[in-house]
């Protein structure tokens, strides 16, 4: 997709402009939060099992080389192929190939970033063989022709009412011809729509929330059982999955389960479950007859052993955007690519450079709420900072900015020198502020007084104030 | 009764915002401190935690300025700030700060060890309960972020203030939500800060209190700015000055009567 990060300011002020997703966002904030809190509570052992997630992955990233092996040779076991591409094009070319290799025309999809992440729709488009989304809410964008604002609820943007005129606009060709408004007949359309699809498909791509190592299967979950449909009704199934997502055992995936759905929507799990293990068996009553595992790289390699290394845990709940007040306020597609939130402003700066995504890790106040809700505790906001250090040795970024830290550093750092000059300012924003306490206008710094009044100083520091009384 | 802490030397760390902006919040912890049985110090060299340098990417500068407030603060038993977020500053990330240097790095724990919030040092630790304080007030008290998450700062400011006379808590919706002031972020991205703190005082104004507190100057400055600028007339004040029994100063950016 095109890459929108560097006019995050702009596409920000515009999203706070737009009612709609302002009301979209208030349900976000509400629903979710809310749902995760009561999960956590009703589950004593949670903090626990996010320490054992944590520490799963962790020992996954440590022997990452060794489980992707075996992952690979147990698909191959079980009658599939493993796909290894280093880069986004190495990975749409690799799919594109094995469509063509069944003569496909249409494809139909599961929910997965990875295909976001590698822009595999328009490609596909555009080498005529067309993609049809399963997911409610990717379908969704896929008829608004939008990129997903929300890394589980990629829909999560639009109204009900936008819905009723999205569907009212795309299927009339199926018969639809009135504006349906009520949401339960709304998903009854898009279900009728769809199951027409999955027949006809000649391949099903899903992604996968775990590559199960000792089984050489891959897993989703969902909501919908639209990936189920995806993956066993075409004749060829195509996983496509990050390296990361490996995991040694059965028993691990469902121990990093437990914490999933609960961080994610609050449920205890999530409706469907779907193990798939390499093509139809010759006892197998149904399922695809090709299995394919396109493994990404995708720039993933080059953060082990770095400080980025523990983004590498992310499990794509969503839950440090449901608890962002940044998210809260600009919506998904402010971020300007795949990934938006907290787990968008860590990952995309190395993932599409960090002089375009800039902005990312330094719009947050550092509030510290995904860090508390991550369940594999990735210190979010510590990588944020990570790239505020990397952009500031790099001198990128603006440099009035720069200027003002370095001046106010070199006061900081020498107490006689900084005392005088506090001394002064006090009393000049005290003159500035008449008898009526607060500022309204600065000369400089108008951040703060765009917004809001400045509430003026006493007119003596407390240094000051402090040494008069002790006598000095 | 005796106080556990009776005589026991504290420096306070004043915080940049507290010396320039509002003096009496360090009067107002002095007076605590001093009522809790302790000696307050107030070091001469101190200046600012360094969380503008840390925040901004400049690990150079900050590392030089907590140098300094290492030094500044070397040998007092206890080190209290009115500031969960300069005390989560010097306790959480001084010791980050200094991983790689090994003399620092004992030097930054070892302050990390001795350095206290406020309100959690005078409940927790110095066993203080307000003494014949009255404020009959409605008050709501806002979880800053900092406070809450770096300092674990959550129960002792309500304790407390469950202790003044006459004074009745409200508590807010999403109190725990970040006020949108985040130091150079309300700056940087200040139209994102004023979402925030539009969301934060529709919870505040909803309350119906008189009065907003909160542990940290930051996050009050922010929240009183944005209500005077919109007109509200709900007082703002830091917690330490309501637990001193100066609930009656004028609030922050109130001017003086």
């Amino acid at each position: 997709m095109q890459v929108t990060s560097r006019k995050f300011k702009e596409n920000a002020h515009d999203a706070m402009q737009d009612e709609n997703l302002r009301a979209a966002l208030g349900r976000v904030k509400q629903g979710f939060t809310t749902a995760r809190a009561n999960a956590a509570a009703e589950l004593p052992e949670f903090e626990d099992l996010r320490d054992q997630a944590r520490d799963i992955k962790d020992h996954v990233l440590e022997n990452l080389d060794y489980y992707l092996e075996y992952f690979e040779q147990k698909v191959i076991e079980a009658g599939g192929q493993v796909h290894w591409c280093s880069t986004a094009k190495e990975a749409r070319e690799t799919i594109l190939k094995i469509c063509r290799d069944v003569d496909a025309k249409t494809v139909t999809k599961g929910k997965s970033m990875i295909t976001e992440e590698i822009g595999l729709n328009k490609f596909l488009e555009s080498q005529g063989v067309e993609p049809i989304e399963t997911d409610l809410g990717e379908y969704i964008i896929q008829l608004a022709d939008e990129p997903p604002s929300h890394i589980i609820g990629p829909a999560v943007h639009k109204t009900k009412e936008q819905v009723t005129e999205l569907f009212y606009e795309h299927h009339q060709q199926y018969g639809y011809t009135e504006r349906e408004e009520d949401p339960e007949k709304l998903v009854g359309e898009a279900r009728a729509v769809l199951r027409h699809k999955y027949v006809t498909a000649d391949v099903g791509i899903t992604g996968a929330n775990f590559l199960v190592a000792e089984t050489g299967s891959t897993a989703i979950v969902t909501n919908e059982g639209n990936g189920d449909l995806t993956q066993s009704l075409a004749k060829t199934h195509i996983a496509v999955a990050s390296i990361e997502k490996v995991i040694p055992t059965l028993e691990d995936v469902s121990t990093v389960m437990r914490v999933l759905a609960r961080s994610a929507t609050g449920q205890e799990m999530s409706v469907y479950t779907t193990f798939s293990t390499g093509p139809k068996r010759d006892d197998d009553i149904d399922g695809p007859e090709n299995f394919h595992v396109v493994l990404l790289d995708g720039g993933r390699s080059e953060m082990i052993g770095t400080e980025l290394q523990e983004l590498l845990r992310c499990i794509r709940c969503g839950a440090c955007m449901n608890h962002c007040p940044v998210y809260h306020a600009v919506g998904g597609h402010s971020y300007g690519w795949v990934y938006p939130g907290p787990i968008g402003a860590a990952l995309n700066p190395q993932m599409v450079g960090i002089e375009e995504a800039i902005h990312l890790p330094n719009a947050s106040s550092f509030c510290g709420r995904c860090e508390e809700v991550c369940p594999v505790r990735i210190p979010l906001p510590k990588i944020l900072r990570y790239w505020r250090e990397k952009s500031f040795e790099q001198q990128i970024g603006p440099k009035p900015q720069r200027w003002g830290i370095e001046i106010w550093g070199f006061f900081a750092k020498r107490p006689w020198i900084y005392r005088l000059m506090t001394k002064t300012a006090v009393r000049a924003l005290k003159l500035m502020s008449g008898k009526k306490g607060k500022i309204r206008s600065l000369p400089f710094n108008n951040g703060w007084t765009a917004v809001r009044d400045l509430p003026a100083p006493e007119g003596a520091t407390f240094m000051e104030q402090w040494k008069k009384r002790e006598g000095k | 009764m005796s106080k556990p802490l009776e005589n026991v030397e504290v420096a306070l760390f004043v915080t940049c915002l507290v010396d320039i902006n509002r003096p009496s919040v360090g009067f107002a912890a002095v007076k605590l401190l001093e009522e809790a049985g302790c000696r307050v110090v107030v070091p001469d060299a101190q200046t600012c935690c360094g969380q503008p340098a840390y925040n901004s990417g400049d690990r150079k500068s900050t590392k030089d300025i907590a140098k300094n407030v290492i030094r500044a603060f070397k040998g007092y038993r206890y080190v209290v700030a009115p500031s969960g977020s300069c005390a989560g500053m010097i306790k959480k990330h001084y010791p980050e700060l200094f991983a790689d240097d090994p003399d620092m790095l004992l030097e930054a724990e070892e302050l990390a060890a001795r350095t206290h919030e406020l309100v959690s040092f005078l409940n927790d630790i110095a066993d203080f309960e307000p003494d014949d304080v009255k404020l009959d007030k409605k008050i709501t008290y806002h979880d800053s972020c900092s406070s809450l998450r770096e300092m674990k700062v959550k129960q002792q400011p309500r304790e407390l203030l469950g202790e003044v006379d006459d004074l009745e808590l409200i508590e807010a919706e999403d109190r725990e939500a970040c006020c949108g002031f985040g130091g150079t972020f309300c700056i940087k991205y200040s139209e994102i800060s004023e979402e925030m703190v539009d969301q934060k005082i529709s919870n505040l104004l909803a309350t119906k209190a008189d009065i907003v507190t909160a542990g940290d100057l930051g996050c009050l400055m922010n929240i009183a700015g944005r209500l005077s600028r919109k007109g509200h007339k709900m007082k703002v004040l830091h917690i330490a000055e309501i637990l001193a029994g100066m609930g009656d100063n004028p609030g922050i950016g109130e001017g003086q009567k």
